[in-house]
């Protein structure tokens, strides 16, 4: 214990965090189901980051397919076959990763964003605000969630950041609710009492004593947010209210079904963006859990 | 259950009503301040005809008064015009309800199977069956619900030939009566399950664990001191304290009925609430899509509504909150 006086406040915190961090990574480590989910979402991602390194989008563009043989079965030369347009499906998915991660991960940001403002705003000054923020989030959290994103999206128009707005502003209460909650726990703690009595103003209060404490729970539910931003941006997509100028798994979909790949037994087109979403929903789903678990003792024996 | 308990819930629905009235408003009129533009644009038209669209629609006079007489059109059950073909929107909603509360009911009563394997994997946990069955929900949770559909209607309709491919019935068949309703049913027996698939996981982990919360209670200590069999006591003691939130979710889930399963209606033609909305989406037809929005949503409040007094009512502790 002597050592530890004299070592900086600093450099004490620092040694802290490596060892809370050592100990996160031992008991993710454990978890092989965890383990393998982490790196699906780490191939995904790379694949969307180098797609225009190892392919060329203009391959796709409808303009220069005319050539390509359409409604080509899987083969070498198209991995997963074409379309009806002569496009490869395979390049298709491929790019399709880049729309459909960005926008489950702006999405969950903006989700995020609001939920703690909102959250720690309600838990941390209390009365009328309070009030007021949580009777809005409840107005939020009874809307019918999808009817709300689909009028939202047609009337705000078909675009990315559109869908991005949609899904952040139809999906924040559930975040505000599981902040607030933490909030009104934490507020009664010693140490901020402590904080108060030494002088500590809100802003510091909140900077250095709630905000670093929400956070854990906050990283948890964000992981658990990207799926469902993932499958309402397909959905989305699917009743044509996606970018039209770019391609994401659900857009995918909607053509397929536009083209009659199903009703002509054309499994190549509308098989491979599905079993792309199932992969991408299912990592971050049990990869979060696995981190709910750590960080939430609590949920551990569950 | 206390009065002002009651009057406190009733009046937290109202005002969610009203919010989403305004929202409505807001969403069609303001943010998307002139709707019958998609009807005039690149058309030519003459300055008469889009003031006479205009009068149609209701969009003259200052945003503040076009709100009143949008509140006082709705008060009178009126909600306005479709632009496709000016058909009274109620009429076309009013259409579409039938083909959807059959659809999506019975879609919902076979989903509730699951509620049964749910209280089965829990009482088991850890257990090969709780394992399975945990699983199979987290599959079925991450795949969308039309994209399961596109699966079925590819192997069972077209590859198989089991099923027809759409619709509610065969198109021009002139059959009545006991022949006409297998027919309905045939034509909705793959869309039904393929909902069914998309529910089943959400009761199950409910159930699960609801039935997880009671394993550590005294009475089934108690029941099984006395000497009852596993499964009575699961039946007798266990099922019943654990059927509350499975209560409250089925209540919930009633109102998410009306609104149906757009993408997958859309996909099977089903003529029901999910394929207007997606016909609307494609129009686009914003009053169609406003009516449908503003009846979703009463749906969903009225039904947390029910869950809420259902549940005071099941379990007398809620009460008092």
């Amino acid at each position: 214990m002597s050592d530890l006086a004299q070592v900086s406040p600093r450099a004490f915190r620092w040694a802290r965090r490596r060892a809370s961090a050592a100990g996160f990574w031992r008991s993710l480590r454990r978890d092989k189901l965890a383990l393998t989910s982490l790196v699906v979402l780490v191939l995904f991602v790379v694949l969307a980051v180098v797609a225009p390194w190892v392919s060329n989008r203009a391959d796709f563009n409808v303009i220069n397919t005319g050539d390509n043989p359409v409604w080509a079965k899987p083969s070498g030369q198209y991995l997963l076959g074409t379309d009806n347009y002569g496009r490869s499906v395979a390049l298709q998915v491929l790019w399709g990763a880049r729309v459909s991660l960005f926008v489950g991960v702006a999405a969950t940001v903006l989700t995020i964003v609001l939920g703690t403002l909102v959250g720690i705003s309600a838990g941390f000054f209390g009365g009328w605000i309070d009030a007021v923020l949580m009777r809005i989030t409840d107005w939020f959290l009874v809307i019918p969630f999808l009817p709300f994103a689909i009028v939202l999206a047609s009337v705000l128009g078909r675009s990315l950041w559109n869908i991005v707005f949609v899904i952040g502003i139809t999906s924040w209460p559930s975040t505000a609710r599981l902040v607030r909650s933490q909030v009104l726990s934490l507020r009664e703690r010693l140490y901020v009492d402590r904080a108060r009595a030494l002088g500590g103003g809100r802003a510091h209060i909140i900077g250095r004593h709630i905000l670093p404490n929400v956070t854990p729970l906050v990283l948890a539910s964000t992981t658990l947010a990207v799926p469902i931003s993932i499958l309402t941006e397909t959905t989305l997509a699917f009743l044509g209210l996606g970018d039209p100028t770019d391609v994401s798994w659900g857009g995918i979909l909607d053509q397929a079904r536009t083209a009659a790949a199903v009703t002509t037994n054309r499994w190549w087109y509308y098989l491979p963006p599905g079993v792309a979403i199932i992969m991408v929903v299912l990592a971050f789903t049990i990869f979060g859990r696995a981190l709910e678990a750590i960080l939430d003792p609590r949920l551990r024996d569950r | 259950m206390s009065a002002r308990f009651l009057l406190r819930k009733v009046l937290g629905a109202i005002s969610t009503l009203a919010f989403v009235v305004t929202v409505n408003f807001f969403l069609f009129r303001v943010v998307n301040d002139d709707p019958t533009a998609t009807m005039y644009r690149g058309r030519n038209m003459k300055p008469e005809q889009i003031a006479s669209l205009r009068q149609k629609f209701n969009l003259d006079g200052s945003k503040w008064e076009q709100y009143l007489a949008y509140l006082r059109q709705l008060l009178r059950g009126d909600l306005g015009l479709s632009m496709k073909g000016s058909r009274e929107v109620s009429a076309v909603i009013g259409e579409a309800i039938w083909p959807t509360l059959l659809l999506v009911g019975c879609s919902t009563l076979l989903a509730m199977l699951g509620i049964t394997l749910g209280y089965r994997a829990g009482w088991r946990r850890g257990s090969g069956f709780d394992t399975s069955a945990t699983s199979f929900s987290m599959l079925t949770y991450a795949m969308p619900d039309f994209w399961i559909g596109m699966v079925a209607l590819g192997l069972f309709s077209v590859k198989l030939g089991w099923f027809p491919v759409s619709g509610l019935e065969d198109p021009g068949s002139a059959a009545t009566g006991i022949s006409q309703l297998l027919d309905q049913l045939h034509h909705m027996a793959l869309p039904a399950i393929v909902l069914a698939l998309a529910y089943v996981g959400e009761y199950m982990i409910v159930a699960r664990s609801a039935m997880i919360e009671t394993l550590s209670e005294d009475y089934l200590q108690l029941a099984r001191a006395k000497g009852l069999r596993d499964a009575e006591v699961r039946r007798r003691h266990a099922v019943p304290n654990a059927r509350l939130p499975v209560v409250s979710l089925s209540a919930i889930n009633f109102g998410f009925v009306v609104g149906g399963a757009i993408a997958v209606e859309s996909l099977f033609s089903w003529p029901g609430i999910g394929q207007l909305t997606s016909l609307a989406v494609k129009g686009p037809d914003f009053p169609v899509l406003q009516g449908l929005f503003l009846l979703l949503s009463a749906a969903v409040i009225l039904a947390n509504l029910v869950a809420d007094l259902l549940y005071s009512r099941l379990d007398p502790r809620a009460g008092g909150r």
